[in-house]
């Protein structure tokens, strides 16, 4: 008998169960869930008085940068504290402490993240589709490309969160660290504000991280065609997002995978005893 | 009683014959450097199928240490460990299957409930079964022998200090393991929660064959739970017996105090009867308060406990070891 089989089928039901548990908490289903689309959307309001094209243009632009925010929120700050904060707490050590129990805690947070990420995305997107002009999914095409930019996006940026959640000791800080650099490539990859008026340097340097391939990779799916067409220079542009973030994912996957084989090992009774003891001190 | 097994308990039977069971974990010279500074030198125990060992030290002599490596958590600096016939360095996941591990103090999976929790974990085990001993136990038999049942439905960090700490035994035997390891196991439990579960430790071992080796530095404690005590301080084990036989060793003199005419007398000796009746001999009715205290395996264990605080570890490892012998 497959003994991993049994692993894996109990870290399914463990990502659904925690899935639920956090849409059943008040806060973390507003902070988590509901509180990105509510800013976007209401960012396009107050925008949108542009008439026409040029409006649409603006909102769908304003929309499909909160979903690359969200997407780099998922991938970087929620991996990180979640990861450091049961890393912390013991939930990485109790894992440990039966058979096949990492393989199951790996799968059990990869179905977490996904599924989180496939709710905040609906709850991101469908409300945009129906409620911002020019933000649209014109055909099965554009659907594809939604598909599987999101995915590939993540798994370029889960494993970054993942190796800062398993490095960093204090979880609350191993946040805004991943965060921080997650936020700047947002702002300067050309997804929030436009890329023209960033000096020379930036519009090269950003194309050598995921987020500017992100965000390519969702305009041409969810901006209107003519700015897609005019701005981003079709399928080759597509080919290429597709490229530099798969690379990401494998390189980041190749260090994740040391960086986390470290800190479990790394984890007992006693270090988790200690931390919880830091963190008392500390007071946060 | 509700019993997880019908399997005939070795313990019993070991105790019956007066047989000694197989070795579950023989420790060789196990060494523990952190840095230059030295934790564990020289550790040598044994223990055997179907008993309750307790090790009992002051705080910061190692247990948690010795126990870590032995559950395969902490690499050794040197000797040699097998546990259930294996290196816990080497251990695969069927090794893993076999142990129970409760660990010092749990705040994890705050948020899950007692049911959902015991039964996610026990799903883990269910390829590992062996004959005689299907994994994993019975989620709500497991509960109701625990006294969980009324709790089933609750959150874990709505729970007492108790009822939390009998969640994770639940955790730590729901995997049915031949060897369970109980790190400090009632630290920061009340009395009452505390007498209970040396109650349910005591059933879960009748019941389940299962071997046990448990931290802590409370006399009292290892007194209860255990068949067999090892001291470990300086980072070795300096003592190791039944409560029975560890005060029997102790050869400390006597204190006979007394007060003659109003004066209070104190004498120390060896062989306090022959002073009692000296006394009498050349007072006679004249002695008073008479009082003959033999200093108890506590007071022992205290002494050195004390004398490790305050940083003499080795020399009160070595006070004690005589003392003891």
């Amino acid at each position: 008998m497959n003994t991993k089989a049994d692993a894996v089928r109990a870290g399914l039901s463990r990502g659904l169960i925690e899935i639920k548990a956090s849409l059943s908490n008040p806060a973390e289903l507003l902070s988590g869930y509901l509180l990105m689309p509510a800013i976007f959307i209401t960012i396009v309001f107050l925008l949108g008085d542009g008439e026409g094209e040029a409006g649409a243009t603006a909102g769908s632009f304003v929309m499909v940068g909160g979903i690359t925010m969200l997407l780099v929120m998922l991938g970087t700050a929620t991996v990180t504290q979640v990861l450091g904060s049961e890393r912390e707490d013991g939930t990485l050590l109790r894992a440990r402490c039966v058979p096949d129990g990492m393989v199951g805690y790996a799968v059990a947070k990869t179905a977490h993240l996904a599924g989180m990420a496939a709710l905040c995305l609906a709850l991101m997107i469908v409300p945009g589709l129906l409620l911002v002009d020019g933000f649209a999914l014109r055909g099965a095409v554009e659907v594809f490309t939604l598909l599987w930019v999101c995915a590939l996006s993540l798994l370029a940026l889960a494993p970054i969160g993942a190796i800062t959640g398993a490095l960093m000791s204090n979880p609350r800080i191993a946040v805004s660290v991943s965060m921080m650099p997650g936020i700047a490539l947002v702002l300067s990859s050309g997804v929030m504000i436009p890329l023209e008026i960033m000096p020379d340097w930036v519009q090269a340097a950003v194309k050598v991280f995921p987020v500017y391939w992100s965000g390519v990779g969702l305009q041409s799916a969810l901006m209107p065609a003519e700015y897609a067409a005019a701005e981003l220079g079709g399928a080759w542009q597509l080919t290429r997002a597709a490229g530099v973030l798969a690379l990401w994912a494998v390189a980041g996957f190749a260090v994740a995978q040391r960086v986390l084989r470290r800190a479990a090992r790394h984890t007992s009774g006693s270090r988790v005893q200690e931390a919880r003891e830091k963190a008392m001190k500390r007071g946060y | 009683m509700t019993s997880l097994s019908s399997g005939t308990p070795a313990r019993a039977e070991a105790q019956a014959t007066g047989a000694l069971g197989r070795a579950v974990v023989e420790v060789r010279g196990l060494r523990m450097n952190y840095g230059t500074t030295e934790v564990l030198r020289g550790v040598d125990l044994t223990v055997r199928r179907g008993e309750v060992v307790a090790l009992l030290g002051p705080n910061g002599a190692g247990k948690t240490t010795t126990i870590e490596i032995l559950e395969g958590f902490r690499r050794r600096s040197d000797g040699e460990v097998s546990v259930l016939g294996t290196d816990p360095d080497r251990g695969d996941e069927r090794w893993r299957a076999r142990l129970g591990v409760v660990l010092q103090s749990w705040r994890d999976h705050a948020r899950w409930r007692v049911r959902e929790l015991v039964d996610h974990f026990g799903r883990f085990y269910a390829p590992y079964s062996e004959e005689g001993r299907t994994r994993p136990a019975d989620t709500d038999r497991l509960l109701e022998v625990l006294g969980l049942t009324e709790h089933a439905g609750k959150r874990v960090e709505d729970l007492s200090g108790g009822q939390r700490r009998r969640v994770d035994v639940a955790l730590g035997v729901v995997g049915r393991p031949e060897l369970l390891f109980l790190d400090e196991p009632t630290a920061g439990l009340d009395p009452r929660a505390r007498r209970d579960f040396h109650e349910l430790i005591h059933r879960l071992v009748d019941e389940e064959d299962t071997t046990v080796l448990l931290t802590t530095h409370d006399l009292d404690e290892a007194e209860k739970l255990a068949d067999r005590i090892l001291i470990l301080a300086g980072g070795r084990i300096v003592a190791d017996g039944s409560a029975e036989q560890l005060t029997a060793l102790v050869e400390r003199e006597s204190e006979v105090a007394w007060t003659v005419d109003g004066a209070r007398h104190l004498h120390t000796t060896g062989s306090p009867a022959r002073h009692v009746a000296e006394l009498y001999r050349v007072h006679g009715d004249a002695v008073a308060n008479l009082r003959v205290t033999r200093p108890s395996l506590e007071e022992v264990y205290l002494d050195m406990v004390r004398h490790h605080e305050s940083g003499a570890a080795e020399r009160a490892a070595a006070e004690f070891g005589k003392e003891i012998r």
